[in-house]
């Protein structure tokens, strides 16, 4: 019985991978901030019924692009969102598996919040000021010291008398990457000495910025925002780290700071004025176009002003619009397939 | 020395000394047992909250608000050609039938923007439903008829109480005019709650109203199947070798070792070994249960085999001497008695294996099957998901009618592990031997 079951097994699973041929679903891999809105032009686009729905796996943005580079056919995947624009050496590597064709899909803009709970005042806070709570390694009268700053009133005597407690994302989210980037470097400018080091040893100085205090000060909260949101809403003198949608969700609950002067409003970060903001991408394979049904119908969804648009379902669910022009620009690109340049 | 024989000659036993040690000794039992009782009652109270948690926040999860219409199947607008045909009945805009029902109902609504919200009211799934129920019977069309219709998330919230009235408005997701347009409804008797059968029916959706775990439910029922078939048979017949065959020599030593170490793995490990060999060696698809199911197999075959050679090996050797010595062969030996012995030890390792691989979402990880997938998959090598990657992927999504979706989810895994369990301790009561 069991020989006869093990064998049947067996033929089965052989049966079933022989048949394994010609996708008729286009798959989608990459970002998992991009993946909400991913998602949700996805459904719809199964939804009016021509195609099968997208199969869409949230596996980060450098993950994404892996799996994308790897090569052309039916294994591989036919997009990529990512939460930042494809590295040089992305391009090089795809090239390199014969993938010479990408199209590029700038979808919209995601802000970074630092967020606490509505029960007490809004944080309000510079770069500079981030960089000096939380950066693992601070200047003090020119000299890198390990950061000694305990509360806020350490870091500046303007800034409330609590401690540091900072609820973010952990380093392999693409959060993280941003905040880090945007956040902490440009802090990090603002004092000369790390200035110049940024113009003599440009490595130094990112390992300077983009290093972390481990001391307790910042607490690394797990991928998931929604358990930041939580922790935030119990423990009031905490801040959180994350996407703007979350915020935008939880609006009744948690407030979002003012950095540099500017609210992070819809607007503000549609403007470009809110400092912590960044473009979310889409990278198509075009050789996939045309043998993988639907992925020119999928990106004209994805770009049509119902949905990537001012008023589009994507900014329902927290995604924020370029201008007009610039959607107009990206559209006649996107579904005409232009190739990437890299500049 | 003499002490004591003085002591026991004079009055026997209960002396003061010996009654102190023998108080002592009751108080040191005393005391361990309230340390065991306040353990359990611990680890009782974790599961209390646990479960209380769960529950409290994801009972909701199976009541669903709806609002009804009174919705007019126009006919200029579902099939202007009088053609009746199934293509033009799915194509027709059931969008602007609901939007001519809401704009009926409150007619004084003019705006734009009011407007928007005015048909965010009802869930964007609500148009499937009218389609479905006007393919199911055409003649619906030319007719007005009240319907019961999906609500949207953020009124589902309302209504459940989880969105607060005495919040600022402009913190609040719905708004004032919402709030009236609500209440009216509620005064007419039209907003009713149900129980959300679509929750078990449904697909993955990013409309948490519309959100359901049929799909994620098949998904685990086949990886679980290919899991079982590939695991089982294979960990039972290495068990029986390893116990009954094989020379005990260095090599079966090093092979027992072996497959201890493999059953502390880390599970991570196992996908990695997924995609090495399913992926890009045996170029199976990618997403698929097939591939999931033969990932979870490779994690779940030491527990099987551990299991299987325990109960083996519980099997007395009375009734393997007995069949030998009337004549029967090893192999007979081992089929005709031994395997029937040990059967529920045996099944009841691999229920558990089992139970183990159907709450398992790293190594799925790796092979593609955290992913977003709509459609139910109706065979092993259609992309699919699991319930606990369903699970993480409503956790983390940011609407907050997740919230309560994730703990529903998180409940139906609870009871199919409870079932499973259950299923192993029945058979082990039913079947066991004792000796």
């Amino acid at each position: 019985m069991l020989k006869k079951t093990l064998g049947l097994a067996v033929i089965a699973t052989v049966a079933i991978a022989g048949q394994a041929a010609a996708r008729d679903q286009i798959r989608i891999v990459g970002s998992s901030t991009v993946f909400p809105f991913a998602t949700t032009v996805a459904e719809t686009f199964g939804n009016k019924g021509n195609f099968k729905t997208p199969v869409v796996e949230s596996t980060g943005s450098g993950g994404g692009l892996k799996l994308f580079c790897a090569g052309v056919g039916d294994a591989h995947p036919d997009i990529t969102n990512a939460s930042r624009r494809i590295k040089k050496s992305e391009v090089t590597k795809c090239a390199k598996a014969g993938i010479t064709e990408i199209t590029e899909v700038k979808v919209g803009f995601d802000g970074i919040v630092l967020a606490n709970a509505k029960t007490t005042a809004p944080v309000k806070l510079t770069k500079k000021q981030i960089f000096m709570a939380l950066a693992k390694q601070v200047p003090i009268n020119g000299v890198m010291v390990e950061n000694p700053y305990k509360t806020w009133s350490d870091v500046d005597p303007s800034l409330p008398n609590t401690k540091i407690e900072v609820l973010g994302p952990p380093p392999t989210s693409g959060t993280r990457d941003a905040f880090v980037e945007l956040a902490m470097e440009g802090g990090a400018k603002k004092f000369p000495t790390l200035k110049a080091l940024r113009k003599s040893d440009k490595k130094a100085f990112k390992a300077i910025a983009h290093t972390i205090r481990e001391d307790g000060a910042y607490i690394e909260a797990g991928e998931n925002d929604n358990l930041i949101v939580q922790k935030l809403v119990t423990n009031p003198k905490a801040i959180g780290v994350f996407g703007f949608s979350f915020l935008d969700q939880n609006s009744d609950r948690i407030q979002g700071g003012v950095i540099g002067g500017v609210k992070p409003t819809f607007e503000n970060i549609s403007k470009g004025d809110y400092g912590i903001s960044r473009s979310l991408y889409f990278y198509v394979k075009n050789a996939h176009v045309g043998t993988v049904p639907g992925i020119k119908e999928f990106i004209a969804e994805f770009t049509s002003e119902d949905a990537f648009g001012e008023f589009g379902y994507l900014t329902d669910k927290g995604l924020i619009p370029l201008s007009e022009s610039e959607r107009n620009l990206i559209r006649e690109k996107a579904t005409s397939l232009q190739n990437l340049k890299m500049m | 020395m003499t002490d004591i024989q003085n002591q026991t000659n004079k009055a026997g036993w209960p002396t003061n000394g010996a009654n102190k040690i023998l108080a002592k000794r009751h108080r040191t039992e005393r005391n361990f047992r309230r340390l065991g009782l306040t353990a359990i009652l611990i680890a009782m109270a974790l599961l209390a909250t646990l479960l209380v948690s769960i529950v409290g926040k994801g009972y909701s999860a199976f009541i669903q608000t709806t609002i009804t219409l009174d919705i007019n199947f126009e006919q200029e607008i579902l099939d202007p050609k009088d053609t009746r045909s199934p293509e033009t009945l799915k194509a027709a805009s059931y969008g602007s039938v609901i939007r001519n029902a809401l704009r009926t109902e409150f007619p004084e609504v003019k705006s734009r923007i009011e407007l928007r919200r005015l048909f965010g009211l009802i869930s964007k799934g609500a148009v499937q439903e009218l389609r479905n129920a006007v393919l199911a019977n055409p003649k619906l069309i030319g007719t007005t008829r009240a319907f019961e219709l999906t609500a949207s998330d953020d009124v589902d919230m309302f209504i459940k109480g989880y969105i607060s009235r005495d919040v600022v408005e402009q913190d609040r997701r719905i708004k004032n005019n919402e709030i009236v347009w609500i209440d009216r409804l509620q005064n007419q008797n039209a907003i009713q709650t149900r129980f959300n059968t679509r929750f078990f029916t449904g697909g993955d959706s990013r409309e948490p109203e519309v959100a359901g775990i049929l799909g994620a439910m098949v998904g685990s029922l086949y990886t679980l199947f290919i899991t079982f078939i590939i695991s089982f048979p294979i960990g039972v017949m290495s068990a029986i070798y390893l116990e009954e065959f094989a020379p005990k020599n260095k090599l079966t030593d090093v092979i027992e070792v072996n497959i201890n170490n493999l059953a502390a793995v880390p599970s991570i490990v196992f996908g990695l070994l997924g995609v090495a060999l399913f992926l890009n060696v045996a170029h199976l698809p990618r997403s698929a249960p097939l591939v999931g199911g033969l990932t979870l197999a490779l994690m779940t075959l030491p527990t099987i085999i551990i299991a299987a050679r325990a109960s083996i090996r519980a099997v007395p050797g009375s009734i393997r001497n007995a069949a030998l010595g009337l004549g029967a062969s090893k192999q007979q030996a081992v089929f005709h008695h031994v395997l029937p012995l040990s059967l529920p030890g045996i099944l009841t390792g691999t229920i558990i294996g089992l139970s183990q691989a159907l709450g398992e979402t790293a190594p799925l990880l790796m092979i593609g099957m955290v992913a977003f997938i709509v459609d139910i998959p109706g065979g092993v090598t259609d992309p699919a998901t699991v319930l606990p990657v369903q699970i993480f992927l409503w956790a983390d999504s940011p609407e907050r009618a997740f919230v309560e979706k994730t703990s529903g989810a998180i409940m139906v895994l609870l009871s199919f592990l409870v079932f499973m369990n259950a299923a192993a301790v029945l058979l082990r009561k039913k079947f066991e031997q004792r000796w």
